[in-house]
């Protein structure tokens, strides 16, 4: 019996999409960056690690200015920082773009763990408050979801737009997704593939970090080693299942903070249903898109960047 | 060439920069931090020249499960001069987990206390491989007669006595409850909770949210807020974070917290805490070590021992339920009552333990089923 004794009041339902909202503003914001550096056709599996970094970051920089703004700052340039790691060694230097992926997580998640040490068990704050848009925030259940979110969640939509706008109708967005679809071609026509690849890498650590931020001054509000828990992994999955497009990715940030706002919710609801098998829900879509994907592609072109993952070396052309 | 003599560079920086981070995992704490309070000791008790060493699987920053742990070692410490070396954040079935205790006798090390429930395995193993050192297991089940032992305590009658505080403070009758993982003792400490619960506030129910991980604070504290959201006024937990704590002190509710006290991190939600003193219990195991004493075996203390202990109350809890409190504590000390006598239902309303019987410590440690008052289910398998 999987429908035992529904009890599901209106502020179950308000809660549910409140947190689906705030799960959607942490995965898109990381997915969106790890959307731009795909796109100029770096792999940056680091995420979890920027991710991390920008947590630690952004709680230092909240509690000891006593402003979450702060700490969101602070914990941006920081992930932008630590992502010109990855720049340097993959793109600059031509590494294999996983391996140094994958070090930057390790790097990442352990530097994070050094600097915060002392930071684990505090009890200080410096929280965003949720931000009611005048008027509408008063619509019954709608008002409560869409229009009393964070201050983070208005800056992700506000960068989502910037982000497609940029990609898709201006002539550095038309450079950038040349890089990524092929970098000697890109290269001849004058664009600097280098400085592309490494200018997408840092924006998307940027806003990795800004994901790790929020995460700890809003969704968690703390810093511990750990507080991020795959999220990182998740934002990875997020950009194929959005076909590296902002708009789809904003989509499936929603679709995948549901399923992480559900599991949480099943047993309240009096469903009977294992969140061990919800909280897979992400990964299973993911891989269902890449099959969709892989069969597509015998009659048109994957959507992935044809470059992605390809270090390019002007000698070896 | 240059171009991978660069990158070779630039990937043995990163390296040592990990390592850096890291590089704090073990460290000998002996006479670093209150070195004159263990040599005082060393000279007044005749010095113990033991090494223990203590495997944690997080670190003791955590405020929690580690915490208390790192309290305990400090404290027997203090009280027998013993050396200590602690290795941080070492996962379960791993290597690493080998190889700091090989470190750690090639460190001199007398006894190995290993406190996460996944190194039971390797702790036998190498039990076996190491007979001159003793391997205490924390949460474990396996053990020899000469130099593997397990040692864990009765956390379910603190939970018990926050129960009563938790019923107490619960104005709606819905206490909800954020657990980790479906076994015996989780399971046993909702039950004790919620037996708790109903001897304060006959008609309340607690409900169980699962989460499936020991420590996610976004998940804890999201779970938290869903049983909030389904009218829940108190939120109990067996989790490693504070998250469940502050959504309930941001949403107005209360909380009852679990390992330590976590008072500071919701000072207006905080009700009462099931917290741990592994203190006494590392002083007689070092102490047995020292004397060539130790023979293994399990240990399963409770309130007696003083292992498992309630935390602060808060200011508001009544004079009543203190009163209740400490009458169930004095008679868990003495050792004439425990929160499992019977006459007590299952979640179905059959009874499971007749009028009057305790059941024996095998019928707890497999305890697999909900009492009466607890809402939710236990997943199968």
């Amino acid at each position: 019996m999987i429908l035992a004794e529904l009890t599901i009041t209106e502020t179950a339902v308000i809660g549910l999409f409140v947190a689906t909202i705030q799960f959607a503003t942490l995965l898109f914001l990381a997915g969106l960056g790890e959307t731009i550096s795909e796109r100029a056709g770096v792999l940056n599996l680091g995420v979890e690690g920027m991710m991390a970094i920008g947590a630690v970051f952004g709680f230092i920089g909240g509690v000891e200015s006593g402003s979450p703004w702060v700490g969101l700052l602070v914990g941006t340039i920081a992930g932008g920082a630590i992502a010109l790691l990855h720049a340097t060694a993959a793109v600059a230097l031509g590494a294999d773009q996983v391996v140094s992926g994958l070090a930057l997580t390790m790097l990442g998640l352990g530097l994070a763990d050094f600097i915060g040490d002392d930071y684990t068990s505090d009890p200080r704050r410096a929280l965003f408050a949720e931000v009611d848009i005048p008027g509408l925030s008063d619509i019954r259940i709608v008002g409560d979801v869409l229009f009393s979110a964070s201050p983070v969640t208005y800056m992700a939509i506000v960068l989502g737009v910037i982000a497609w706008f940029v990609l898709n109708r201006t002539s550095i967005g038309l450079g950038l997704r040349a890089v990524g679809q092929s970098a000697s071609t890109a290269d001849a026509a004058g664009h600097s593939v280098v400085g592309m690849r490494m200018g997408a890498v840092v924006v998307g650590g940027a806003l990795a970090g800004m994901s790790g931020a929020y995460l700890s001054t809003f969704v968690v509000g703390a810093w511990s080693v750990g507080v991020t828990a795959g999220r990182g992994w998740i934002a990875v999955a997020l950009v194929i299942f959005g076909a590296w497009r902002p708009g789809r990715v904003a989509a499936g940030a929603l679709l995948f903070g549901f399923t992480l706002a559900l599991q949480s919710r099943l047993q309240p609801f009096g469903v009977n249903f294992s969140p061990i098998l919800v909280s897979m829900l992400p990964y299973l879509l993911t891989v269902g898109v890449l099959v969709v994907i892989s069969i597509r592609a015998r009659n048109q072109p994957s959507p992935s960047p044809a470059g992605l993952g390809i270090p390019y070396r002007r000698e070896e052309r | 060439m240059k171009r991978r003599l660069l990158l070779l560079l630039s990937m043995l920086l990163a390296f040592t920069l990990v390592a850096a981070a890291c590089g704090d995992d073990a460290e000998t704490d002996a006479g670093s931090d209150d070195s004159s309070d263990s040599d005082d000791s060393a000279d007044s008790s005749g010095a113990s020249a033991v090494t223990a060493a203590f495997i944690y699987i997080g670190e003791p920053g955590d405020a929690g499960w580690t915490w208390a742990h790192d309290q305990g070692r400090q404290a027997a410490e203090a009280a027998t001069g013993a050396t200590t070396i602690t290795f941080e954040n070492i996962p379960e079935g791993s290597p690493e987990f080998d190889q700091a205790v090989r470190d750690a006798i090639a460190d001199g090390a007398d006894v190995i206390f290993a406190t996460s429930f996944g190194y039971i395995d390797a702790m036998e193993a190498l039990s076996g491989e190491f007979p001159d050192v003793a391997f205490d297991h924390a949460t474990g089940y396996k053990s020899n007669d000469t130099n593997f032992g397990n040692y864990f305590g009765r956390i379910y009658q603190a939970r018990y006595l926050t129960g009563l505080a938790a019923g107490g403070a619960s104005a709606s009758g819905n206490v909800g409850y954020v657990a980790a993982f479906p076994i015996p003792e989780v399971i046993r400490g909702i039950n004790a909770f919620t037996l708790g619960v109903r001897a304060a506030n006959p008609d309340a129910t607690v409900t169980v949210n699962w989460t499936s991980t020991w420590f996610d604070p976004a998940v804890e504290g999201d779970s938290a807020q869903a049983l909030l959201d389904a009218g829940a006024d108190v939120i109990a937990m067996h989790q490693d974070s504070t998250a469940a704590g502050e959504a309930a002190e941001a949403a107005g509710a209360r909380w009852v917290s679990y390992n330590s006290d976590m008072s500071a991190f919701a000072p207006t939600a905080y009700v009462a805490s099931a917290i741990w003193d592994w203190g006494p219990y590392y002083t007689s195991t070092i102490e047995k070590v020292a004397a060539g004493n130790y023979s293994g075996g399990a240990y399963w203390g409770g309130m007696d021992d003083g292992i498992v202990q309630i935390g602060s109350l808060a200011a508001d809890v009544s004079d009543e339920t203190r009163a209740v409190i400490d009458a169930r504590t004095d008679e868990m000390i003495a050792g004439t009552w425990d929160p499992f006598t019977g006459p007590i239902n299952d979640q179905d309303g059959n009874e499971v333990i007749a009028d009057g019987v305790v059941p024996n410590d095998g019928d707890l440690l497999g305890m697999f089923y909900f009492v009466e008052g607890v809402i939710g289910e236990i997943p199968e398998g």
